[in-house]
């Protein structure tokens, strides 16, 4: 089958690779009908992440059909369409019957602190990716939901990570009616957590980037103010006074490690790799929020550690939310605002690319050349 | 010393302001008590380990399943075992991982040699992308990346 192959920093191919098997009761083969590249495949793609082995398959935003399934499987049935979320649960352990779904204890033996995640390195439990013809979906009962029929199979993929994170990044902010809420970062899940924001009530929401062509984009897409943080002095000072001189009553960093803005944690995030990337964004919302505001995060970061003003939690008396996303719990309620019409996912593709051009495609986002928000990966023309 | 069995709810006031509504991961987490069973969970069957799976020393048993998409081989791969010796708490253990990986970039240089396939580093940077839509800035790159080599070259010579 034809995958998408990790050669190094910056290096991806398109290859020959065994089709996957059934290694566990549990497991499912799916054939990969669409796949996405998602912003934090970029951290691996920039050789952000420890333990990205050369060899690896990326990819843990697909839909497909079920080509094959094991013998303890009973919800799906070969030929259904399914949608599978990012990260990989077993539906037993504690975290996943409490509804932490991306937390699950029984799918990564190579770090406790993240659970399973599709082609996202070997620190996240080394499964290959959906970034190629066929997958292997281990507990295959719990996570993949069958495609409604009257759903746009580009809405349905976006189910996979996109709209739900960027629901959980509005929802962990715990927006009040009325609330000024805040994002760091218009990337695709920015601009969807921007949208998802106004789900909760707040009077004003405000995207900050550094791309213009993006920032327009979520003006236009989410229907929120946005600000490029360079054409600003400082974007604290600048949110503060935009705010009454209060803060944010909710910020949320939908950046993660590969932030720019300041030079320090570029130097000592990015170039250097002496801390996991570049916190800045993370630094900004810290420093965004009102006194007793809520900075939600769900940007990636690497371990071991960040450097952030943790000071300023304390004497602000900061909530700090985050979480892996839990695309499984926030399906339901998700699929209804999709199949409703008051979310349009598809609404974020621009550009619809082969697998065969997987190199390009990466390129693409990463450089973020031709206007590019959000890349499909079509593994077959078939589809 | 820890107190046996119940006895600490003896203690004067023990619970009586206890809110359940209080849970600040809600709605992240509908909160069931079961974190206090720990591990003793029903666990699915155990998926047969048929490669080399280094696993974290956090925790006392391998997960029922697990990926088993690139064993751990070569001169990067007695890295990563070294590295999970140690726990997700020490630089020992992320340090020689990224070591580790810049490493298993050259071996996979060198398998790509020893298979007689020359790596097509321009198609798999896709270089081509950026030729057609960022000619400039590609050209600026290449440009910087020329003369930041020759600087380092001057400079070695100049020291020998």
């Amino acid at each position: 089958m034809l995958a998408m192959n990790y050669r190094g920093p910056y290096r991806v191919r398109a290859v020959q690779k065994p089709v996957p098997e059934i290694l566990h009761p549990e497991d499912a083969i799916i054939r990969v009908t669409r796949t996405c590249i998602c912003g934090s495949d970029l951290h691996l793609y920039h050789g952000m992440v420890p333990d990205t082995r050369v060899g690896s398959t990326f990819g843990h935003e697909f839909t497909g059909i079920v080509e094959e399934i094991g013998p303890l499987v009973q919800k799906l049935k070969i030929g259904d369409q399914v949608l599978v979320p990012f990260n990989i649960a077993c539906g037993k352990c504690n975290f996943c019957k409490q509804g932490l779904f991306g937390n699950c204890h029984e799918s990564n033996p190579m770090a406790t602190a993240v659970g399973g995640i599709f082609g996202y390195s070997h620190t996240a439990g080394g499964f290959d990716g959906g970034q190629a013809e066929y997958v292997r979906v281990p507990y295959a009962d719990v996570g993949p939901t069958v495609i409604p029929a009257e759903m746009d199979p580009d809405d349905a993929v976006l189910l996979t990570d996109v709209v739900p994170t960027g629901y959980q990044a509005a929802e962990m902010g715990g927006i009040k009616e009325g609330d000024t809420v805040v994002i760091f970062g218009a990337g695709p899940i920015g601009i969807m957590a921007a949208r998802c924001a106004w789900f909760f009530g707040p009077s004003r929401v405000i995207i900050i980037d550094h791309i213009d062509y993006r920032l327009e984009f979520a003006k236009n897409y989410a229907k929120c103010e946005a600000y490029n943080f360079k054409e600003m002095e400082d974007p604290v000072v600048f949110l503060k006074k935009t705010t009454d001189w209060y803060g944010a009553d909710v910020c949320i960093d939908c950046v993660g490690c590969e932030a720019e803005g300041n030079t320090l944690q570029t130097f000592s995030g990015r170039v250097t790799l002496l801390q996991a990337g570049a916190a800045t964004a993370l630094q900004w919302a810290i420093n965004s929020v009102k006194k007793g505001g809520i900075v939600s995060v769900v940007g990636v970061y690497g371990p071991p550690f960040n450097l952030v003003p943790f000071g300023n939690i304390v004497n602000k008396g900061i909530t700090i939310r985050a979480n892996q996303t839990s695309v499984k719990r926030l399906l339901p309620k998700l699929i209804d605002h999709v199949m409703s019409g008051r979310l349009d996912p598809k609404g974020l593709i621009t550009h619809r690319i082969p697998l065969e051009e997987v190199s390009e495609a990466y390129r693409l986002f990463s450089s973020k050349l031709d206007n590019c928000i959000k890349t499909v990966l079509i593994p077959s023309a078939k589809h | 010393m820890e107190p046996s069995n119940e006895d600490y709810k003896l203690i004067p006031g023990w619970g009586m302001d206890a809110d359940p509504e209080n849970e600040p991961t809600y709605p992240m987490k509908k909160y069931t008590g079961d974190d206090h069973n720990r591990i003793h969970y029903e666990r699915s069957d155990q998926q047969p380990e048929l490669v080399e799976i280094l696993r974290s020393n956090e925790r006392p048993a391998i997960t029922r399943v697990f990926g088993t998409s690139v064993p751990p081989s070569g001169f990067s791969g007695m890295i990563r075992r070294y590295a999970f010796q140690h726990s997700e708490d020490r630089y020992r253990h992320w340090i020689p991982l990224i070591l580790a990986d810049r490493i298993n970039m050259l071996e996979g240089l060198i398998e790509d040699f020893k298979k007689g396939q020359i790596p097509n580093i321009i198609k798999e940077r896709g270089l081509a992308v950026e030729w057609k839509h960022n000619r400039a800035g590609l050209i600026r790159k290449a440009v910087a990346v020329t003369l930041a080599s020759l600087v380092l070259v001057s400079l070695f010579k100049r020291k020998k």
